[in-house]
């Protein structure tokens, strides 16, 4: 018989197994034995929100930055119930979070006591998995197999409830890790990926004249080598490529073969070559709503193969000619091993075959579909965008968002050349995610430059975190592209809700520059478009957390846009074809 | 066309919709079946009927019938999705009209009635292979083992003969032969 344990340390026990370093969490009643704990385990810093919602986001600005599990610890009842909206952010965009939760004693459960709500209940549906540990003896392998499935498979986030009786109670501690391979926690029938399956990709790239590569996170979730692989793959088939929001990074944002980001905010080239396209190869993503825009029209005309991890992504939205299960990283590296081992003839044709191909590519990039109408008097929120790209492209510079009108120009203006060097609520669109997010990536990366591109609105909601990021001295830059409204929501009133401007404009907005100062951080304000530069520098400069009250036009929209219902090759470009789409509906743009 | 207000894309054709048997083999465990029918729920499946109990005692393994209705792709959707789950050990999906399945119901039914109405209900329900498994003055209560269809067209019938009260198990599913499913 060894030494007898408790709960609460056989929970660091298992956190040092698995090599955890940060734990973001928030302490309460039915919690505090692990709190407790905390201070015999050294190797593992707790960082202390403000909010649990904010815990939550800082732990996956921190998985998706460094590509390990996010840990989250929170207490129970609302500590639980506010940690609801970063794990269904989680599960939506597929970031690796595990969560820890106190609950009630064993014997108070389903007596509504104090704190008390149904965790597992609650979180059931925005969680991979979870489960409520009423056993001190099951507590270790609980609690390993929740890393397990965080973070294989699809990964995504999981919960475990423990009671505070369990936290207290003793045991030996046993951890049996197995070696097998496992997907989602389960074993894996065949992870190998068959050579007629990469045969098969490699005859329909072969007869395609109209190729493209549409690749999306899970090229990010794969790993660095997956990016290596996705470039080597573009490079050697000479295909043009684009990305989903998830996906940016994966691939060079300045690369001539990018097309830059498709979708419903995407480039005019990206969103008309998938329609146009006669092949389409969608790398780790998944046909979201804001990519296909109405799915009977979406790419009429292409043959579609599908790389994913997660099977039920398959087929969901859109069917496809040929589905491969597999993790896109080993699939992206079998395939460039196959096209060069046994297709040297693809490789010395497939460059002629497309040659029509991007010189109709170069006709839609020819629209410029990014380019907004500059001023002199105001500051576009773009060129404050592409301002910070060019101050701050020089240093290795991590961006976060929050949701909006500002998250679209930094995904159309930002270009990314690494991967997890963007972190954005895409999924869940998620308002407040950028803020902690970046209190997380400035955990994983302590001397990086990380940039939450944020709209004021949205900041708002977890302003709170600016204090978490002092307390740490974490040198954030919160970079507020300044409208007095909430953008996207005003964009849509104006274009389809005759300017009813209802309830999207806060009247009553903080002085940021002030707030920063309560906060005992720096606050700066650029008004116009000649101080921008400097001011934009002076942030870079400080090493402190920052809020940049950038005041911009409050009316601009952001184009171009797929309107609703329409399919890619309709897109508006910017006013001008509003006001022709209102006095001639039905005129397409192509 | 109207100018649509929406943030979302209009509906697209729908498949024809067909009735599935799902099979499922589960961990008995706290909270699996709220897992499963919490699924069909949370993604807009429907559950026309649903049967479960533990088949096996040792594994603590359970066994799920879900008779349900959707589209082609809709029904492959909810086979992807219980897969994920983790307690979820393998899923089996069979057409309504397949000639390999066995498919069951249990119905017990309480007439209260006249004699003449009792025994014309009791005639009824003969070839579903009936047992009566209470009687009192003015009422029985009936066993029945059928198809869903010919429940249901039982329950019809016996409606005007007294029929009060219906309890159904939902249906159960087998492959005919020596065969099992893997």
């Amino acid at each position: 018989m060894g030494k007898l344990i408790s709960g609460a340390e056989i929970v660091f026990k298992v956190l040092e197994h698995h090599k955890v370093e940060h734990i973001f969490g928030y302490p309460g009643g039915a919690v505090l034995p692990i709190y407790d704990e905390l201070k015999n385990h050294k190797t593992i810093k707790h960082i202390l929100a403000r909010h649990e919602q904010g815990a939550g986001h800082a732990a996956e600005g921190y998985a998706r930055s460094s590509g390990k599990p996010g840990v989250l610890l929170v207490t129970s009842g609302p500590g639980a119930t506010n940690a609801v909206t970063a794990l269904t952010d989680a599960y939506m965009d597929s970031v690796p979070l595990v969560c820890i939760s106190g609950q009630v004693p064993t014997h108070l459960i389903g007596t509504d006591a104090f704190q008390e709500c149904d965790t597992t209940g609650i979180t059931r549906p925005c969680t991979k998995h979870n489960w409520l540990v009423k056993d001190v003896n099951d507590l270790a392998k609980v609690m390993d197999l929740a890393f397990e499935v965080a973070t294989t498979g699809r990964p995504g986030p999981v919960l475990v409830d423990i009671p505070k009786d369990i936290q207290f109670k003793k045991t030996n501690f046993v951890l049996k890790s197995s070696n097998k391979k496992k997907l989602n926690g389960k074993s894996k029938p065949n992870g190998k990926i068959s050579s007629t399956d990469l045969d098969k990709v490699i005859n329909l790239m072969k007869k395609s004249s109209k190729p493209i590569f549409y690749t999306g996170g899970g090229v990010i979730n794969s790993g660095p080598e997956a990016s290596k692989s996705l470039r080597e793959l573009v490079s050697i088939t000479g295909f043009p490529i684009t990305s989903t929001l998830q996906g940016l990074g994966a691939y060079p944002g300045d690369d001539p073969l990018f097309l830059g980001m498709l979708g419903m905010h995407g480039t005019y080239e990206a969103n008309n070559s998938m329609y146009s396209c006669d092949l389409m190869i969608n790398i780790g993503a998944r046909f979201d709503d804001r990519i296909t825009g109405k799915v009977d029209e979406f790419s009429p005309k292409s043959k579609k193969i599908h790389v994913d991890i997660d099977p039920s992504s398959i087929g969901k939205n859109i069917k496809v000619d040929l589905a491969v299960v597999s993790d896109v990283g080993s699939f992206l590296k079998a395939l460039n091993k196959r096209i060069k081992e046994k297709h040297k003839d693809f490789l010395n044709s497939n460059k002629q075959n497309i040659s029509k191909w991007w010189k109709d590519i170069d006709k839609w990039r020819q629209k410029k579909s990014l380019s907004f109408k500059n001023s002199k008097e105001v500051i576009k929120p773009q060129y404050a965008v592409q301002r910070l790209y060019e101050l701050s492209k020089n240093k290795d510079t991590f961006i976060t968002t929050e949701v909006g009108q500002h998250q679209m120009w930094a995904a159309q203006h930002y270009k990314f050349n690494k991967p997890n060097r963007w972190m954005t609520s895409g999924g869940l669109g998620t308002m407040g995610y950028g803020l902690p997010a970046a209190v997380g990536v400035q955990i994983a990366h302590p001397d990086k430059l990380v940039v939450d591109i944020a709209g004021e609105a949205s900041v708002l909601m977890t302003m709170q975190e600016m204090s978490t990021a002092v307390q740490y001295k974490l040198p954030i830059k919160i970079f507020i592209l300044n409208n007095q409204y909430m953008g996207m929501v005003r964009q849509w009133q104006e274009l389809l809700h005759e300017k009813n401007y209802s309830e999207s404009y806060t009247a009553a907005l903080p002085d940021f520059v002030k707030l920063a100062e309560a906060y005992g951080c720096v606050g700066i304000q650029a008004t116009k478009p000649d101080e921008l530069d400097e001011k934009i520098n002076e942030m870079i400069n400080i090493n402190e957390p920052v809020i940049f009250d950038c005041r911009v036009d409050p009316t601009e929209n952001c184009f171009p846009m797929i309107p609703s219902g329409k399919p890619h090759n309709q897109m508006l470009l910017g006013p001008e074809d509003e006001k022709e789409e209102v006095s001639d509906e039905g005129k397409t743009l192509v | 066309m109207a100018k649509s207000k929406s943030a979302y894309s209009e509906p697209g054709k729908l498949g024809k919709s067909e009735h599935h048997i799902i099979v499922v083999w589960v961990d008995n465990e706290a909270g699996v079946l709220a897992r499963v029918v919490g699924l069909f729920s949370g993604r807009g499946y429907n559950i026309e009927s649903l049967a479960v109990a533990e088949v096996d005692k040792k594994k603590h393994i359970s066994r799920i019938t879900i008779v349900t209705s959707g589209t082609p792709s809709v029904v492959e959707q909810i086979k992807l999705q219980l897969k994920k789950l983790i307690p979820v050990h393998k899923v089996a999906d069979f057409k309504r009209n397949d000639p390999n399945i066995l498919f069951k119901e249990l119905a017990l039914f309480k007439v209260v009635s006249s004699k003449k109405n009792r025994e014309k209900a009791r005639k009824l329900c003969k070839k579903y292979n009936s047992f009566i498994l209470d009687k009192s003055k003015n009422s029985f209560v009936i066993q029945v083992t059928a198809l869903r269809r010919e429940i249901d067209k039982l329950i019809e019938t016996l409606s005007p003969l007294g029929l009060v009260s219906t309890s159904r198990t939902g249906a159960v599913a087998m492959t005919r032969g020596s065969e099992i499913f893997k």
